[in-house]
């Protein structure tokens, strides 16, 4: 891991601590101001009152039936994203890494994939409402030569499915950019030497792909997971305030204290970042497991 | 073995049809301004528009600060991190890693309460606090991706080496930084910049809610007013992200390449 330290002695390192300290005090103290305490102001007020004193109240009122609504519609949102995401992208990425493709079509994948991931917020929203909206592209389509008119189905861009659909723009490449690393850890050997023993494939994927690949491919879920649950822009843009996901409402309520107690929407983004921390938390750590594998 | 490719190339064309389908509607749909032909009319009117190129213009500017300072922080930081405090590496990668965990509505909501016109550091009281405050917010934004990238640029040449062989000819810390350090890892830090400039230029919740006249949020109300702009809009976004995609791919290439 860290280069051949050469025989030289620590460049005049014996000045101690504190001068080494100062190389990264800007550092800190960005994170602090600007991440760490706004972070830890809101965590505080979901506990107190009004006048400052300590509360469970705030987190008690959570339980309000719009308030939990918003919650569930935004875990069912992320959910759905980032499963649907994670099976096709972990598809995609299989195809291109070991598919036996032809060689560009894999540069390729990862470029359009860095873009596409990177292509979300409110662009996102407009492209999707040009192409499943009432007027897209695709819905006129499917009426013109299908005769199925998609929105008598019920269909709705502004909606649950919309908004999944909507979401599997950024959430399979990404999956495909981090994915494809651990892919390429499974071991050509691996294979040979369970075809040599006379696995069937499904065989090779019950025993040996899999069991390497779960914590990576679990993990990268939860990443996306979190990646969704967090988005503003595009639900904004594309819905305004008519579907009451949470990051909808908190927005609300920054702009307006819609829910009329400033420290109840403390508590609503402590919720937040509990869903998203737990999620990352669980990330990290079997990001550790999969990394065994790979050295 | 043989192996049939049917299925990875159905996975890759349906990959393909989801990602260059809604493109195409989007082209489409930004083209049917005028009734009954296909023009370039959205594109015009958007273009024209003295609020687009304002917003655009402020999201440039803002961009270009938040790299300057953001490369002004990590560099440093990380470089210091690798050279002299390998201990302090695990909580440093922790913290740039918190700006994926805590959402960024959370975040501004944080700065609204405690930057405010009451607080001690009152800096959303004046237009040029606020933009300075925003432009700090979006190196949290950043944060990861800089870091990132900058680390695995350090990762790559000899630190300690280059260090000794310049602190020995009797350079300063300043110069070894900016003479030695930021030439060398000088294609890590323009991928992070790239990067960077492809997640401030279209930021919406963060410049909406400090209420600055930003791309994002100009997006954002030209799509709830207009019908066809917004699709043209899509399209030149598109094409800003794929410019900074392109050019991240370029200076990589260009790194492969000089360090054979």
């Amino acid at each position: 891991m860290s280069e051949p330290t050469t025989a030289s002695v620590r460049p005049a390192g014996g000045s101690g601590l504190p001068w080494a300290w100062i190389g990264v005090a800007p550092f800190f103290l960005f994170a602090i101001l600007f991440l760490i305490l706004p972070t830890a102001f809101l965590v505080v007020g979901a506990f107190q009152t009004a006048d400052g004193a300590f509360t469970l109240q705030n987190l008690r009122d959570l339980s309000q039936p719009s308030i939990v609504a918003a919650y569930w519609i935004s875990i069912q949102i992320s959910a759905a994203s980032a499963l649907g995401g994670a099976l096709i992208g972990a598809f995609l990425a299989y195809a291109a890494v070991g598919g036996g493709l032809p060689a560009w079509i894999r540069p390729t994948l990862m470029t359009f994939s860095g873009v596409a991931s990177n292509f979300a917020g409110v662009p996102l929203a407009f492209a999707f409402l040009a192409t499943l909206g009432r007027t897209g592209l695709v819905t006129w389509a499917l009426t013109t030569w299908f005769g199925f008119n998609l929105y008598s189905t019920g269909f709705n861009l502004l909606s649950f499915v919309g908004l999944t659909l909507t979401y599997l723009y950024f959430q399979i490449p990404l999956m495909v950019l981090i994915l494809t690393p651990a892919l390429d850890g499974l071991k050509k050997e691996w294979r040979e030497a369970s075809s040599i023993l006379g696995a069937s494939t499904f065989q090779y994927w019950r025993w040996i792909g899999l069991p390497v690949l779960w914590p990576s491919l679990m993990g990268s879920t939860l990443l996306l997971f979190a990646n969704s649950f967090g988005a503003v822009a595009t639900a904004y843009a594309l819905t305004g305030s008519s579907l009451n996901i949470v990051t909808i409402l908190l927005y609300a309520q920054i702009r307006g204290d819609v829910l009329h107690n400033q420290n109840l929407g403390y508590a609503l983004a402590l919720g937040m970042i509990l869903i998203t921390g737990f999620s990352n938390i669980a990330y990290i750590w079997l990001r550790g497991r999969a990394e065994r594998w790979s050295r | 073995m043989k192996k049939s490719t049917f299925g990875p190339w159905l996975a890759v064309v349906l990959g393909a049809a989801y990602f260059l389908i809604p493109l195409i509607a989007t082209v489409e749909f930004s083209m049917r301004m005028k009734r009954g032909e296909y023009s370039f009319e959205a594109y015009r009117v958007v273009l024209g528009d003295p609020r687009f190129q304002a917003s655009l213009g402020y999201s440039v500017a803002l961009a270009l600060v938040t790299i300057v300072i953001g490369v002004l922080l990590v560099v440093p930081t990380a470089y210091w991190v690798q050279l002299r405090l390998p201990k302090l590496r695990p909580i440093v990668e922790f913290i740039t890693l918190l700006p994926l965990v805590i959402p960024a509505i959370v975040i501004v909501f944080g700065y609204l309460r405690i930057y405010n016109s009451e607080s001690w550091l009152p800096l959303t009281d004046s237009a040029r606090g606020t933009d300075l405050l925003l432009a700090f917010g979006y190196v949290t934004l950043a944060l990861p991706y800089m870091y990132r990238s900058v680390d695995t640029g350090l990762r790559a040449i000899d630190v300690r080496t280059l260090t000794e062989a310049a602190e020995s000819l009797g350079a300063g810390p300043a110069t070894i930084l900016f003479k030695v350090i930021f030439p060398n890892i000088r294609s890590a830090i323009l991928s992070g910049s790239f990067l960077t400039f492809a997640i401030v230029i279209g930021e919406f919740t963060f410049a909406a809610l400090l209420d600055r006249p930003a791309f994002g949020p100009y997006l954002q109300l030209v799509g709830a007013n207009r019908a066809y702009e917004p699709a043209a809009l899509a399209i030149i976004a598109f094409v800003v992200t794929w410019a900074c995609m392109g050019l991240i791919q370029v200076f990589g290439a260009a790194r492969g390449a000089a360090s054979k």
